[in-house]
């Protein structure tokens, strides 16, 4: 701010690097089917895409608003038996299925309302444990209602696709939405509703006293991170094939959405994307090599920690501060807010050791 | 712009503890008014009230003339009524303009007037910078800007000058001045004698959840009920506070 001109090409250089970036990213998405044609592949890429937007629909609710959600797979779960129960019951068949997903994501969005109205009445810890015990509430609806077919699940329709191609139309459609999902994200971060969202995160009782209808704009991004959190269900159960209790309403899908979000970095857009696109491929190729399931687990288990220690807010947070301050330093400017602004931001993560040396 | 807040019998009760008891007291249109009173004696209860973070067992609150009883803190907001907290509260990790733009509004108009107020409080040239980076001086000046950032008819500080040192209490003082001039009303819970003395037109004294006394501070400073609440020293006048030994 001292050295306007500096910092006006500093920031247009960075107002480049955001526009590219995202733009590089997602030609190599559009790309990567066609390069990497093999049905591993691309179940690897769709995967990671139904994960990037699930991801950044989490992160829009408890990102941005500091409520840590760990019941997500309740709106992913309710968007699978959705459309499979829609599909059995209206007897849809062929591609004409696909027409149901709209029904997924508002299903989903629905049945936020009475979860947000009794979950975000609470905060923090026992908001988080009020969100575990309403997921396990809905796996055992799908375990023992019989209009979700108990434990045997529903399979779906058939589709008549050819096998080498089969995956591309699944992944195309998971870009859409991801990448929707992220201009979404990047859209409510820069807007009053975004902003809100994070003043109520930082001191929600003070955000109430200048104004911030708290529960509206809480209960408002719940419903909209549920939307799109269904919506990738309903896609993903076509592509599975088959509701099952336990990997529509899985508590580590609520696990992931987490771990992503806190390994990009909590509140950024690009945190959950990049979180989802290292993290579920990885999953996944760690299942397939090692054919102990827990192994993959307990290497994440492993990984969550290491970021917690080393990366506590996160890979891009931790960059750009990084960036920041080799920025400031390489300019020699001393003491300006901006400079202080990474130093002090770390310090409570560092405080125990700061007390010891 | 400007606006009376009365409130008429309030009473609240935490467990057995009578924090407010019966209290009655105005900020008159367009003045300063101090609260204060010994620790406990009720001050930021009140103050949770009238902004409806707290609900009173009994009594009302009005504003403008208005009731305004048991609304919520953002409709307090709205109404026109805005407060600080004993403490600061901020939004550590928005920018000092992001802080303003909360209260502010995301409009062209809500845009100047967080500009403005930042101006005003001295602190425009960190407006990019995070809010948990400044000093806690600076952090009560951004408290008391994003405060005034919806124009507010009234005012609650709550203990604006505790520890801020005597520059920045000065500029405080005069900040405040500023706007009582432009029709501000003004309540202030401060233990800062001399802040109080100098700057309000009316003071109120609270001893436990009650008025005591109330008039022009220099009748306040002289009158021996305020004396014995706050020192405990003056026998004999005054009402009875209950007799509690560990008071005297």
């Amino acid at each position: 701010m001292t050295t306007p001109a500096t910092t006006t090409t500093g920031r247009g250089r960075r107002a480049a690097l955001a526009v590219a970036g995202p733009a590089v990213l997602l030609a190599a998405a559009a790309l990567f089917p066609l390069v990497f044609s093999s049905p591993l592949a691309t179940t690897y890429g769709f995967d990671a895409l139904i994960f990037v937007a699930a991801a950044s629909a989490w992160n829009i609710f408890s990102g941005y608003s500091g409520y840590l959600s760990l019941g997500h797979a309740v709106f992913f779960g309710t968007g699978v038996y959705a459309v499979a129960i829609g599909a059995r019951d209206w007897h849809l068949t062929g591609d004409a299925v696909f027409g149901l997903l709209p029904l997924a994501a508002a299903v989903a969005a629905v049945v936020a309302v009475p979860v947000g109205l009794v979950a975000l009445r609470v905060r923090r810890h026992t908001f988080v444990v009020i969100t575990i015990a309403i997921f396990f509430i809905f796996q055992l609806m799908a375990f023992n209602f019989s209009f979700t077919g108990g434990t045997s699940g529903i399979d779906a329709p058939i589709l008549n696709w050819a096998a080498a191609t089969y995956n591309d139309p699944f992944y195309f459609l998971a870009l859409v939405i991801a990448t929707a999902t992220v201009a979404l994200s990047w859209l409510i971060r820069r807007s009053r509703f975004g902003l809100q969202l994070r003043a109520i995160r930082d001191d929600e009782d003070r955000a109430r006293g200048l104004g911030v209808h708290a529960m509206r704009v809480k209960l408002a991004a719940l419903v909209i991170s549920a939307l799109i959190t269904g919506l990738a269900g309903g896609l993903w159960y076509y592509f599975i094939a088959a509701a099952h209790p336990q990997s529509a309403f899985d508590p580590l899908f609520d696990l992931s959405l987490a771990l992503m979000g806190f390994f990009g970095g909590l509140g950024t857009v690009g945190g959950p994307v990049l979180g989802a696109i290292i993290l579920e491929p990885s999953q996944q190729w760690l299942t397939v090599q090692f054919t102990n399931d827990y192994l993959s687990e307990i290497l994440l288990g492993v990984l969550f920690l290491l970021v917690i220690l080393f990366l506590p807010r996160g890979v891009l947070p931790t960059l750009a501060e990084r960036a920041g301050r080799w920025r400031a330093r390489s300019r020699r400017r001393p003491d300006g807010p901006d400079a202080a602004a990474g130093g002090a931001a770390v310090q409570p993560d560092r405080q125990p050791e700061g007390t010891a040396s | 712009m400007t606006a009376e807040l009365r409130t008429e019998g309030i009473s609240k009760a935490f467990g057995g503890v009578q924090a407010v008891d019966d209290c009655t007291l105005s900020a008159a249109a367009g003045a300063i008014t101090g609260l204060i009173g010994p620790n406990g004696s009720g001050k930021t209860t009140l103050f949770n009230i009238v902004t409806g973070y707290e609900r009173a067992d009994t009594g009302e609150v009005y504003l403008a003339g208005r009731r305004i009883t048991g609304a919520s803190a953002q409709r307090v907001f709205g109404l026109g009524l805005a407060r600080t907290f004993q403490l600061t509260r901020i939004f550590p990790r928005l920018t000092l303009l992001e802080n303003m733009l909360v209260a502010a509004g995301g409009h062209a108009a809500g845009r100047r007037r967080a500009h403005e107020l930042l101006e005003f409080t001295g602190i425009d040239q960190y407006a990019g910078a995070l809010a948990g980076t400044l000093s806690y001086g600076q952090r009560k000046l951004l408290e008391l800007a994003t405060v005034l950032a919806a124009e507010p008819a009234v005012v609650l500080l709550d203990e604006p000058a505790g520890g801020v040192n005597p520059t920045l209490i000065q500029q405080l003082a005069d900040r405040i001045r500023d706007l009582n001039a432009q029709g501000t009303t003004f309540l202030i819970v401060e233990h800062n004698m001399e802040f109080v003395m100098g700057l309000c037109h009316q003071v109120t004294v609270l001893d436990h959840g009650t008025v005591v006394a109330a008039g022009p501070p220099a009748d306040i400073a002289r009158d021996p009920r305020v004396l014995d609440a706050y020192l405990g020293t003056v026998p004999d006048t005054g009402p009875d506070d209950g007799g509690e030994p560990g008071d005297r």
